[in-house]
């Protein structure tokens, strides 16, 4: 069997309703009792459930990994990767990738309906966690009645749900990636959130946060926001690389104005204006909150450590040497943790002037140490190469 | 840090340094380079083995070969493990390029219960007769770098380190003196004979009593 197996896989994901039987109750202290998870699925899972690997998305991604998006009609974000004898071999393995808690793209968040009210949730929706997204995944893993992921794996926001994950359910985690990632957001970077936070909050088409009811969309806010954090996912030697201080194609001089003289003044602006069209405003202020709110040592007493102590798992922790918003020394940070409590683990800096968004792109070397330790996990869990037949 | 002195086939000192390790034990190699002792450890001796590398590409190799190694070097890695942590400790060719010799070899005998260090000889004849004879900072089969270019920072001589772990009360359980390609000369690898005819000692050491 393998993914281009037309059965089982339907290219515009599927949804589940969770919370009914049991309320999922969130950090904040607010429980919900529905919960809609929009995912989607790759592969088949094998008889005894051991060859699933749960895939999570950063701040801005979904559950369409391998799929044309829905609204932009790309291919999946990590396209390169999953498929039959790629690297996430949908051949051997099961995957799983979800919508969060808070998104946008089908699971519940503000922009859905509340349905006690009837009306999007807009503010009224709970401030949500990375632990409350990890608890909603674990609500879906489990209704496919699986104990064990072989492999939990994620960049970004998430890598901080893979450690979530290792953290608070680790006999669940057979093997975990977490990639560009941090145990704790920095205050830089919750910094560079405010600011994008602010830029939404400030457009007089946000209501207040009630613009699905007003009929608005905080378009200029949402897209200034983005504009600032797409900066924070490139590198200066890449900025340089692809626009230098050159202007646009049709001008040979400056303007002597403010329209976009300059390449990467273009290139940002169409960054941002494509952005409103996918993505929700409030969503981004939710989920920018929890990415803020995450720090897995003072979840454990201040230290670490304590949050693997004890772990199993096997561990692959990657960053990118040109990264500097989660730059390699966050990445260290969790490395030295787990070395305190002798867990397996490898860690590898790969060598890239590609900035945050490295572990988005087609990084040969990158790909190759997953695809080893990946490989090596497999024959540790039992899952020969061509053994995922159910 | 970490001299890789060949790849592929087990060379011969790695190959004395592998029997001496315990089948199905933790090992942890520092300095692993492309993880070619460890890669040989799992398979033949089914040990729980994990490696430190500074090279990129030596870590590369080795995670894509499914090891468990971290980019990291001697000095600032192995004050995170836990006491114990290890059976054997392997230290191979990279003591004379740490910064800090004596904590290295410390902290080496505080996570693992074992440590197998080997090193090359500042004490060889060779060594002595560039010195004395040729006035120059001896360059041979074992210690092939310049002075200028040299990442070997603090060579020692087989009584130097002798001295070393009598200070830091390490028990000596084996030496081994080793000529230039890592044979097996017929002498005790702690004495005089050692300290002058010794292109390389190998060490077992572990923790002495209190």
């Amino acid at each position: 069997m393998s993914a281009a197996d037309p059965i089982d896989h339907n290219p515009a994901g599927l949804t589940v309703e969770l919370g009914r039987d049991r309320p999922i109750r969130l950090d904040c202290g607010v429980e919900m009792d529905h919960v809609v998870v929009a995912y989607q699925t790759y592969g088949r899972l094998n008889a005894d459930k051991s060859n699933a690997i749960l895939i999570c998305h950063a701040l801005t991604g979904d559950h369409y990994v391998a799929d044309p998006h829905p609204l932009t009609g790309k291919p999946g974000w990590w396209d390169d990767l999953v498929g039959p004898g790629k690297l996430l071999d949908t051949d051997r393995y099961f995957l799983i990738c979800s919508n969060v808690l808070g998104g946008c793209m089908g699971t519940t968040g503000p922009k859905e309906v509340n349905p006690a009210t009837g009306k999007p949730w807009g503010q009224s929706f709970p401030v949500i966690t990375i632990g409350d997204m990890v608890q909603v995944q674990a609500r879906l893993v489990d209704s496919f009645g699986i104990d064990q992921l072989f492999c939990v794996i994620g960049g970004s926001m998430g890598g901080m749900q893979v450690l979530e994950w290792c953290a608070s359910l680790p006999d669940r985690v057979f093997s975990a990636v977490p990639i560009a990632t941090a145990a704790r957001h920095s205050a830089q970077n919750i910094a560079f959130h405010e600011v994008g936070r602010q830029a939404i909050i400030a457009d007089p088409d946000w209501m207040g946060g009630d613009y699905l009811e007003q009929g608005t969309t905080p378009k200029r806010g949402l897209a200034v926001a983005r504009m600032a954090a797409h900066i924070t996912y490139l590198s200066e030697a890449a900025l340089h690389r692809k626009f230098g201080r050159n202007l646009q194609g049709d001008r040979d001089a400056f303007s002597y104005g403010f329209g976009a003289d300059f390449q990467v003044e273009s290139y940002l602006r169409h960054q941002g204006s494509t952005f409103v069209d996918r993505f929700d405003a409030n969503s981004y202020l939710y989920i920018t909150r929890a990415m803020d709110y995450f720090d897995l040592a003072a979840e454990h007493g201040g230290v670490l450590a304590n949050a693997f102590k004890g772990t199993k798992t096997r561990f692959c922790v990657a960053s990118f040497s040109s990264d500097w918003l989660f730059p390699t020394s966050e990445s260290r940070e969790v490395v030295h943790a787990l070395n305190a409590v002798a867990a397996n683990v490898s860690f590898v800096e790969i060598q890239s002037d590609k900035g945050h968004d490295a572990f988005l792109l087609d990084e040969p070397e990158f790909h190759a140490t997953l695809r080893g330790f990946i490989e090596g996990a497999a024959r540790h869990r039992g899952l020969a190469a061509k053994g995922a037949q159910s | 840090m970490m001299m890789t002195l060949g790849n592929g086939s087990l060379r011969v000192d790695l190959k004395l340094i592998a029997d001496m390790v315990e089948p199905g034990s933790r090992v942890l190699d520092v300095g692993c380079g492309d993880g070619t002792l460890l890669s040989w450890l799992g398979e033949q001796k089914q040990v729980d083995g994990r490696g430190i590398e500074l090279s990129m590409s030596g870590v590369s190799a080795a995670v894509t070969q499914g090891l468990s190694v971290i980019q990291g070097d001697a000095d600032t890695d192995l004050k995170d493990y836990p006491q114990g942590a290890f059976d054997t400790v392997i230290l191979s060719q990279t003591l004379q390029a740490t910064r800090a010799p004596k904590d290295v070899l410390s902290n080496m005998l505080r996570i693992g219960r074992r440590a197998i260090v080997s090193f090359p000889n500042f004490g060889h004849w060779r060594v002595r007769a560039g010195l004395a004879i040729g006035g120059r900072m001896p360059v041979t089969d074992t210690l092939t770098y310049e002075w200028y270019d040299t990442p070997n920072i603090h060579f020692c001589t087989i009584r130097d380190f002798t001295e070393l772990c009598r200070v830091l009360n390490i028990r000596i359980d084996t030496a081994i003196a080793l000529d230039r390609d890592g044979g097996v000369l017929p002498m005790s690898g702690a004495g005089r004979m050692a300290n002058l005819f010794a292109a390389q000692g190998l060490f077992v050491l572990s923790r002495g009593s209190i």
